[in-house]
């Protein structure tokens, strides 16, 4: 089919604004981002130039800012940390997830955009005030810290502080990210054919392999989208281990949060960003790999 | 003992009662059809064998054994659903081995006899393709072949041609056929297409409105309905309102308003008074022109009204000098004829003093 050259000027005026957009706003940036992680960092924050000044500084490209963070085993953990909390919470958020998600595609029709409007509705108010207030609910005078203890002491284990532990950023976490979970994964069990269950009970499943067989396989990629989109955001979180953990629950986040706002050395942190970024993309590529189409007889 | 017994089953949903105090049996081997209109029942009654609803009253037996405490999972009965039902995320060797998982049969045996499922349905070579890589066609044989893998005591087919075109559903039609004489299952069938159910069955209780109204073979149902609602339902059907005037040995005298006496087989009971109608197949009609009127004891003038061209045969609207309205077919046998009469053509309409069936009411 030809095009018309006004279809084209329509379609090349549509389209133009946010592929510069991005371009400008996130590609240029991310170029950026791998320049400055193989660069000095500046005296007095940001970088040092990449042609020589002249009066002796530094200048130029360098790997120190990679062997820097592999000289120091500190990093390698706060690394493995981060990605045990995302992973951890993303399978808290997905058990959780789950049944409220069934539930809501199960319920009848009228009462299923009700039912969303309350899995979305915590995002009216702040994040930050939201976060906040589970200082309140785990801090050490609320009746949930003094009930735990409590039980606790009545098998004579010394009282543990709630707040200000990795308990504490896990709570933060999947509170702040269950809904990003439900959502994809109601989406996708609602397109769910219930003639499918009956099926399977017709030919001898009972109501366990009816859900492996059945439900768990085909909600596979409703599972995936909500895992991606909580580990993603989990993992380069500061916020949450900021007001809620304690000072050894640091994350990648607070990780490069502190090279760019408090010590102040850009380069370290673009390095740690793009290590961060590198191993995310590794991991979603060996997620398509292992869930690529596949082929097999009976 | 019959396999299966259906003995005084009634369903209610709320004041609405879907299956009012339905009984039959079918034997072991039998193609057994529930024919009716939507809404009728039919469909409740397949769900309440297959183990999916319960009766409010009355038994459901497989063998002589009561079903009620037996939950779908467990009965000895498979469905073939209307939407087929594939599983989606599974090829179709994977879909038809389903059932023999879940019975727990090893993996050699499996193979097997998925195989040779497949083979009986002609769908070896698709044993690798995912259902959405099929026809509908190819479908149905898929939950055909994984209905019947396991060989269950009975085979439910819910409207299992419904979503197919006319010609592949009268080509799976004959598979069906051929299909259930070779694995010996009993099939219950259900569907709403009259023709189908006469194709197919070796016995089809016609639905209505939550009863059985007639349980009989094809031919019967066909030859000799109970009631004007059968009359009406199966095929096309001339329905004369008519009182019986005498009973003489083997035939009836009728009196149709307008119309006069009207010779008719004696059915069963009727006596003079009875008022009812005479049900006349179109094909037992004949029609010929004014001035060469067809042979047949009872015959009417009329005036063609309309007609239905179908290529085989035509059938002729024609509107009796009463009113009545009759129709008859013709088939198109002459060489390069397309037909007969047109319309507002003056003919003769008669029929054999054997044809026909007369309905009390």
């Amino acid at each position: 089919m030809s095009e018309t050259s006004e279809h084209r000027f329509t379609r090349w005026a549509v389209t133009a604004p946010p592929t510069l957009f991005l371009l400008a706003f996130f590609l240029v940036p991310a170029l950026i981002v791998v320049l400055a992680s193989f660069q000095y960092p500046g005296e007095f924050g940001g970088l040092a130039p990449l042609t020589d000044p002249g009066d002796g500084r530094e200048h130029g490209l360098t790997l120190e800012n990679y062997q820097f963070f592999f000289s120091d085993f500190l990093f390698t953990e706060i690394f493995l940390r981060s990605f045990a909390v995302a992973a951890a919470s993303t399978l808290i958020c997905l058990v959780m997830a789950y049944p409220v998600a069934w539930l809501i595609a199960r319920s009848p029709r009228k009462h299923r955009d009700l039912l969303v409007l309350l899995v979305i509705l915590p995002f009216a108010s702040n994040f930050l005030i939201r976060v906040y207030a589970w200082m309140i609910i785990l801090g050490p005078q609320a009746g949930l810290a003094q009930a735990v203890n409590s039980l606790l002491g009545a098998f004579g284990i010394p009282p543990v502080p709630l707040l200000f532990s990795p308990f504490a950023v896990l709570v933060g976490m999947v509170y702040v990210h269950l809904p990003f979970m439900i959502l994809p994964l109601y989406t996708n069990l609602e397109k769910h054919d219930p003639v499918l269950l009956d099926a399977a009970q017709d030919l001898g499943a009972d109501a366990w392999r009816r859900f492996w067989r059945v439900t768990w396989p085909l909600s596979l990629p409703g599972v995936f989208s909500g895992s991606v989109l909580v580990f993603i955001p989990v993992l380069g979180m500061f916020a949450i281990p900021d007001i809620l953990g304690g000072t050894r629950d640091m994350l990648i986040g607070n990780l490069i949060k502190d090279q760019f706002l408090g010590v102040r050395d850009w380069p370290f942190g673009a390095t740690l960003s793009i290590l961060l970024t590198l191993c995310v993309l590794a991991l979603a590529g060996l997620a398509a790999w292992a869930a690529r189409p596949r082929r097999r007889h009976a | 003992m019959a396999l299966l017994e259906v003995r005084n089953v009634t369903r209610r949903f709320g004041t609405f009662e879907a299956v009012r105090d339905v009984s039959f049996a079918v034997e072991a081997g039998e193609f057994f059809t529930l024919l009716g209109p939507s809404g009728c029942g039919k469909t409740t009654i397949l769900r309440m064998i297959a183990g999916f609803d319960l009766p409010d009253g009355g038994r459901i037996l497989l063998d002589g054994r009561d079903l009620v405490d037996t939950p779908a999972e467990k009965r000895p009965i498979h469905t073939v659903f209307q939407s087929y039902a594939l599983f989606p995320h599974l090829t179709v060797g994977q879909n038809v081995a389903f059932p023999l998982r879940m019975a727990g049969v090893g993996e050699a045996e499996l193979e097997r006899r998925v195989g040779a499922t497949l083979e009986q349905v002609h769908l070896a070579e698709l044993a690798d393709h995912y259902p959405h890589e099929l026809s509908g066609g190819q479908k149905q044989r898929v939950a055909l072949a994984r209905g019947l893998v396991n060989k269950p005591r009975l085979l439910l087919l819910d409207e299992p041609l419904g979503a197919l075109d006319l010609k592949l559903r009268e080509e799976m039609q004959l598979e069906l056929i051929k299909l259930q004489r070779e694995v010996g299952v009993t099939f219950v069938f259900v569907t709403h297409a009259q023709p189908e159910a006469l194709a197919l069955s070796h016995r089809i209780a016609v639905m209505n409105r939550g009863r059985i109204e007639q349980l009989d073979e094809p031919s019967k149902i066909y030859g000799f309905p109970k009631n004007r609602f059968v009359a009406d339902f199966i095929g096309n059907c001339n329905l004369i309102e008519a009182r019986v005037a005498e009973r003489l040995d083997d035939h009836l005298r009728l009196e149709a308003a307008g119309l006069g006496d009207i010779l008719a087989p004696a059915s069963e009971g009727a006596q003079a008074g009875d008022t009812g109608v005479l049900a006349l197949r179109p094909e037992q009609v004949r029609i010929g022109a004014a001035d060469a009127p067809p042979a047949g004891e009872n015959r009417f003038p009329g005036t063609v009204r309309d007609f239905l061209y179908v290529g085989d045969v035509t059938t002729y609207q024609v509107t009796l000098d009463n009113g009545q309205e009759m129709a008859a077919l013709r088939p198109n046998d002459a060489p390069g004829r397309a037909r007969f009469f047109e319309v507002g053509d003056r003919v003769n309409v008669s029929w054999a003093r054997e044809a026909g069936h007369y309905v009390r009411d």
